[in-house]
Parts: C-alpha cells; sequence; structure tokens
C-alpha cells in the first residue's frame, strides 16, 4: 500500500497537434489539498481532464490508490472515486437544483448514503436547498459554483477535482467558497487537487502546491514555503518588484 | 357558410392527422436535443413500423395491442442498433456526412421495405376499423380517435420517463450538457444509442396508428417531410413544440384541403412554415440555451 493517493508521472497530452503538456507529473496524498497555479494555458485545466478520462495522454502514466487509470473512460474513473467540478461550472441548464445534485450521484446505488451526502451537500450550501426546485440556468455564477462542487461532491469522491471555482467571482464569494472547500477537506477528510489562477486564496487554503509553466510543472512544494517565495510573490500575488526585471520568472529546473 | 359541426369535424380529423406529425416530429427533436445530428429516415422508421405491424398482425396472425406491442419493442432495438453500429461511426465528422447517412439510410430502408413486402399499399384489421362514435351529430371515427388516445397516452409515458426516472433524467442531462455528463459518470453513447431506440419506437407507434387511416406503402415516409415542417415550426428542440407543430399542420391541412382548390392541400405545412420561420424564427416554443464561456 502506498501513501500516495493520486499520482501523475510525465503525462504529455496534446489537442491534435498541439502539445499542452509537456512531461508533467504532481501527487496527491491522502487527505491533502493540493493546488496547480499557473497563468493561461499553462496547462492546468489540461492536467484536471486527463485524470478525469476526458483527454488521454499520449505518454506518461497515472496512478490512483496504485492502480493505473490514463486512458479510462471518463464514468469508469468517476467510478473509482474522482469527481470533478469543471472550469466554467458546466451545470445542467434546465434541470433543477435536486436533479443537477442527483446527477451527481448517477453511479451510486446506496439509496441511504446517497441521501445523506444531500443532507452533507444542503448544509455545506444551504442556498441550494433554498433552491431546490429552481433549474440551474436560474442560479447566479456563485450559486452555479456552490451547485458543481455539491454535484461533485454528490459522487462520494475520494479526490474532488476543483477547476478554477473562483472564475468570475465577487471576492466575498471566493471567501466563502474556499471557507467550505477547506471544511469539506477537514470533516470529510476528501483529498482535493485545486486548480486556481487566484493563487493568493489557493495557498492560503491548500496544503502543497505545484507552479505550471507552458506545461511543465516549474515548482513544487508546500504553500507556505511557496507563498514566503520572491518570484512568486511577485508573479501569482503581484507583490514585490515584478515588473522591474530584478526577480526572474520560474523556469524548469533541469 | 360553414356549419359548427363541419368545423368541429374538419379540426379533429386535422388533430388526428396531426397527432401523427407531431410523433415524428418527436423522433426528430428528440435525435436533434441529443446528439445534434438530424435524422432523415424518422419517417422510414415510422413505414418500417407500419410495416412490421403488418406482417406481425395481418400474417402471423397476433392480436392486434399484442402485434402493437412488439412492433414497438423490435423497433426499438431496431433503433438502438442503428446507432450503436452506423451512427456511432461517425461522430466527429461534419455535419454534411451524417446528413447524408441518414438520408441514405431512408433509401436503404424504402428499397429493403419494397423488395420485403412489395410495393402494394397494405392494411391490417385493428380492433377500431369501420367503428365511429357519434357525439350529438359530430361523427369521430374510432381509428381517429385511436390516433389522439393513443399520441396521449405516449407523450404521458414519456414525459413521466423523462422527469421522473433517473435514466431518463441523466438523458436529459446528457442533451444539456454533454461535457458534465461525461463528468457525472453518464454512459453518454449508451444514451444516444437509446435516444435512437426511443425515437424509432415512438416512429413505429406512430406508424401503426396511422396504418387504419393512410394504409402502409413503402413511400409512406415521406409523410416525414411534413413532419420535419411541424418540428421546426415548435422551436426544433421543444417536444411540446413538436407536437403543437404537428398538430397546426394536421388541421392547416385540413382547412386548405376543404376549402382550397385541389393541390393546395400538400403545400400548406411549408407555406405555414414559411411563416412563422418569417415572424417567429425561433419556431413557437423554444428554449434557448445559454452557452457561457
Amino acid at each position: 500500500m502506498t501513501d500516495v493517493l493520486l499520482s501523475v508521472q510525465a503525462i504529455e497530452t496534446f489537442y491534435g497537434p498541439i502539445q499542452a503538456l509537456h512531461g508533467a507529473s504532481i501527487e496527491v496524498r491522502p487527505g491533502q489539498i493540493v493546488t496547480v497555479l499557473g497563468a493561461n494555458g499553462a496547462g492546468k485545466t489540461t492536467i484536471l481532464k486527463t485524470i478525469s478520462g476526458v483527454m488521454d495522454p499520449r505518454r506518461g502514466g497515472i496512478l490512483f490508490e496504485g492502480r493505473p487509470i490514463a486512458r479510462m473512460s471518463p464514468d469508469r474513473v468517476m467510478r473509482l472515486g474522482i469527481c470533478h467540478a469543471p472550469e466554467g461550472r458546466e451545470v445542467f441548464p434546465f434541470l433543477t437544483v435536486r436533479e443537477n445534485l442527483m446527477m451527481g450521484a448517477f453511479t451510486r446505488r446506496d439509496t441511504a448514503a446517497i441521501r445523506s451526502d444531500l443532507e452533507a451537500v444542503f448544509g455545506y450550501f444551504p442556498v441550494l436547498q433554498e433552491r431546490e426546485r429552481q433549474r440551474a440556468g436560474q442560479l447566479s455564477g456563485g450559486q452555479q459554483q456552490m451547485l458543481a462542487i455539491g454535484r461533485a461532491l454528490m459522487g462520494a469522491p475520494k479526490l474532488l477535482l476543483l477547476d478554477e471555482p473562483s472564475l468570475g467571482l465577487s471576492p466575498l464569494l471566493v471567501t466563502q467558497i474556499f471557507g467550505i472547500i477547506r471544511r469539506i477537506n477537514e470533516e470529510r477528510g476528501t483529498a482535493i487537487l485545486l486548480v486556481e489562477q487566484n493563487a493568493h486564496i489557493a495557498l492560503q487554503t491548500a496544503h502543497f502546491g505545484y507552479v505550471m509553466e507552458v506545461g511543465r510543472v516549474v515548482i513544487a512544494d508546500r504553500c507556505e514555503a511557496l507563498a514566503a517565495r520572491e518570484d512568486i510573490r511577485a508573479f501569482y500575488l503581484g507583490h514585490g518588484p515584478g515588473a522591474s526585471g530584478s526577480v526572474r520568472r520560474p523556469r524548469r529546473r533541469r | 357558410m360553414l356549419e359548427t359541426a363541419r368545423v368541429i369535424q374538419i379540426i379533429l380529423n386535422g388533430t388526428a392527422v396531426g397527432c401523427i406529425y407531431g410523433l415524428v416530429a418527436l423522433g426528430f427533436v428528440l435525435i436533434y436535443k441529443t446528439t445534434e445530428t438530424v435524422n432523415f429516415a424518422q419517417g422510414d422508421l415510422m413505414m418500417l413500423g407500419g410495416f412490421l405491424a403488418f406482417t406481425l398482425i395481418a400474417k402471423v396472425g397476433l392480436d392486434y395491442w399484442l402485434g402493437f406491442l412488439l412492433t414497438i419493442v423490435f423497433m426499438a432495438a431496431f433503433g438502438y442498433l442503428l446507432d450503436a453500429l452506423v451512427l456511432r461511426r461517425v461522430i466527429g465528422q461534419p455535419q454534411f456526412a451524417v446528413f447524408m447517412l441518414t438520408l441514405g439510410l431512408g433509401f436503404i430502408f424504402r428499397a429493403a421495405a419494397g423488395i420485403v413486402w412489395g410495393y402494394d399499399a397494405v392494411s391490417f384489421p385493428t380492433p377500431f376499423t369501420g367503428r365511429v362514435l357519434d357525439f350529438g351529430g359530430i361523427v369521430v371515427s374510432a381509428n381517429n380517435l385511436s390516433i389522439l388516445v393513443g399520441t396521449v397516452g405516449l407523450c404521458a409515458v414519456l414525459y413521466l420517463f423523462f422527469s421522473r426516472t433517473r435514466l431518463g433524467v441523466a438523458m436529459q442531462a446528457s442533451s444539456q450538457n454533454q461535457l458534465a455528463a461525461y463528468y457525472m459518470g453518464i454512459p453518454v453513447r449508451t444514451v444516444f444509442s437509446l435516444t435512437w431506440a426511443i425515437s424509432a419506437a415512438v416512429a413505429a407507434a406512430a406508424g401503426v396508428l396511422l396504418a387504419p387511416v393512410a394504409l402502409v406503402d413503402v413511400n409512406m415516409g415521406f409523410l416525414g417531410f411534413k413532419a420535419f415542417a411541424a418540428a421546426v415550426l415548435g422551436g426544433f428542440g421543444s417536444i411540446p413544440g413538436a407536437l403543437i407543430g404537428g398538430v397546426v399542420v394536421g388541421i392547416v391541412e385540413q382547412v386548405a384541403g376543404y376549402s382550397l382548390p385541389a393541390g393546395f392541400r400538400d403545400v400548406t405545412a411549408n407555406a405555414v412554415l414559411l411563416g412563422v420561420l418569417v415572424l417567429r424564427p425561433q419556431g413557437i416554443l423554444s428554449q434557448t440555451m445559454r452557452k457561457k464561456v
């Protein structure tokens, strides 16, 4: 048995002829929140899509609980306990909030546990209970984000993949949602792989972080250490001398 | 001057034919919503259903209801396999390829039906044949009534399936957001095939219901063009819209057949379609999908 829940090993993923990942490797341990930071186009979302099985890596492997899952179909990956709240929320607009949540539990048959998970989701996001019978398309952006996270939780994940949960939300809502993400991790022990552009909140929330630049992992460290680094502060947190040129953008270590 | 009873009569007849258009249109819409392809062989699936029922009921000698049920089951299986074995291969190809494929399938079905069942119109006995009901001067043939009741019943079953069952909701979900459906672990490909199964089953039911009124022949599938007009009329994406569109086309056609010179009847469906496209291009009922970036 290994103490690594998910191990992504040097995967290379392509969009047609365009290579998006140039051998990226990351690890998630049980109960850990791991964040992947990076600018637009760094390949953060592609990593999550490759883990979910929506995209297949051309080279490299992915182990989940020691079992190879690269090139598995998305529904099989999901059944193993990896649930994905995708970028841009991707709710089912004409289904009600409740139906959306129940779709998250589509692969499950344990009725009693599904009901208690639904209660738990309503506990984390009371507004979803208030809007239970409304169509998801009528919710605000923040509520849709909560629905997307709640829907992923309904799959009883061992590993929750969150793609840009802060996208397009007000700072207040971002703080609120990340508070809940931390509670989910602490109360349920769910490991979380969090992809974020908002490095500030991500570094506050996660335990371990990776920084990506054009398809490669360039830095890997504990979040406190990352937050203290000069180059991270300059380029991802917006502090320090940044544009002056005295600090270099993180590059791949050879 | 038209008397009231006569008008009601015409409207009832139109509604009955319109229900058939609506059912075939519903098949168009189901497949389009889920797989974003238009199945131009939809009318021919109806024709196959009609002939299959003819074989089971008139040749094999099964009871009407049993024959009806078996026809639906067989055609559902046929629709499922059609998608799983044929249509799945063109996923990702340009729309034009899919269009040509379904059009070609229609030709194949007509030719195959001609070889198997011949080119003469056939019919089979139903419990309704020849019976009429008289509601205070308004005469309704039992055949027409069976179409109305059958359509309403079928729609009720479909409504309950899509809104109450886990699989039905999952099918809706797949049509609304395919990517998210994959993330939920919904087997989207199977859902596609099931959609084809349901569409073929509904078309077959339409064929069986229509048979005593219009007879079954190889070219009955061309009714699909009117049903296509009905589907567009309803907003091409709305299931209630397809049924309403069908009934509108059916009634307008009957009225035109009664009050306009011969020959106008068959163009009215397209005339109405043209009118609606000019005045309300999104169709009578339409859901607008908000795609977010």
